[in-house]
């Protein structure tokens, strides 16, 4: 079957949506959104690739191998923060000692985006290991089912 | 400490459009017995409540219901479905009495709590007065970031926030323990006795399933 305009269609929303994703994530201190909402709407990126071209080529482009590190890494990033300010000399995701000499406190900023930089990490990864398990098991369909 | 009162604007009517909509979604989603139409009405249900949420000014829980409810999570329930039944099984009617005198009087003890909520924006409900006023007044000063959610999120709550990606790990790493094959370097396939039989357990259907990594 060659469904030729959701193919074109999904091909120009791909890089827009990871965009989304992206924007989502660094901007959640100004404005409504972070690390969970950015995770989800780049996983739906590949979710659509899926849809369109079929679970093996978008395996092919984001290999299972990868999320399962991605996943790991995710909350390595987010508890290493706080290893990191306990380091410091802080307490446990004290952001405040990243940057003690900022009269703005930019170390808050910085902890805020390590730490949902890890959070949409965590969560892309394992929302695509979910959908690509489920998905990945091809039941026989029954077509009456339908 | 003075009676509040939420003020009555245009917004209400809304509000009750939207709720009333979720109550006829919620209604449609209970009559009908194809999966395929509960989780469709289950993601617009998820947008509907996203909406409402937008006009309750709660746009960051707006947002995540909008990606995870309506997005996301109608997604993997068709996905769940395919693996399962796309047919509700007809319930037995010699236990709907029961139920229904259940539903009523939870129902009910519902409805009689709803009177003693504050109301919608008061300031001085128990959500907006203690720790939550807190945050919303040193923000500015301790945290600098415009969005109070995130401040409230990622610094002041962080530990509570790690438990959650925690949780949402533990979930990804428990569909891989239960449906995944093979272990992620490649592990020996083991092959599916279930697979033949055709049958409606989890082990059914592993059989195509390659065991590379």
């Amino acid at each position: 079957m060659e469904h030729l305009i959701l193919k074109v269609t999904t091909r120009l929303l791909f890089a827009p949506i990871i965009l989304f994703a992206l924007y989502v994530q660094f901007h959640g201190d100004y404005g409504p959104g972070g690390g969970f909402q950015a995770g989800v709407i780049f996983a739906v990126a590949f979710i659509l690739h899926a849809f369109c071209f079929g679970l093996e080529a978008t395996k092919k482009a984001m290999p299972q191998r990868a999320l399962t590190i991605a996943m790991a890494l995710g909350v390595l990033i987010y508890a290493g923060t706080g290893v990191a300010t306990m380091l410091l000399g802080a307490g446990f995701l004290g952001y405040d000692v990243i940057d003690p000499e900022s009269t703005h406190h930019a170390g808050q900023h910085y902890g805020i985006l390590l730490v949902e930089w890890g959070v949409g990490v965590a969560v892309a990864s394992t929302m695509l290991t979910i959908f690509y398990h489920f998905t990945g098991r091809e039941p026989d369909i029954d077509p009456e089912d339908w | 400490m003075s009676e509040f009162h939420t003020p009555i604007t245009p917004i209400l009517l809304l509000d009750l459009s939207l709720l009333t909509m979720m109550l006829f979604v919620a209604f449609a989603m209970l009559r009908s017995r194809h999966l395929f139409a509960v989780v469709m009405l289950s993601g617009i249900y998820s947008l509907l409540s996203a909406a409402f949420f937008v006009s309750l000014d709660a746009v960051d829980v707006a947002f995540t219901e909008a990606a995870v409810g309506a997005g996301v999570s109608t997604v993997l329930m068709l996905a769940g479905m395919l693996l399962t039944v796309r047919r509700e099984k007809p319930l037995t009617s010699g236990r709907q009495p029961v139920a229904l005198a259940a539903v009523i009087a939870a129902g009910a003890a519902l409805l009689y709590a709803t009177i003693d909520m504050p109301a919608f924006g008061d300031p001085n409900s128990p959500a907006n007065a203690y720790v939550g006023r807190l945050y919303v007044e040193n923000t500015p000063s301790d945290i600098e970031v415009p969005n109070i959610v995130t401040a409230v999120l990622a610094s002041y709550r962080g530990f509570d926030t790690l438990g959650e990606v925690v949780v949402v790990f533990t979930a990804g790493v428990a569909v891989i323990l239960l449906l995944g094959v093979g272990s992620v370097r490649g592990g020996r396939q083991v092959a599916d006795r279930n697979g033949a039989a055709g049958g409606a357990g989890v082990g059914a259907g592993v059989k195509k399933e390659e065991g590379r990594g």
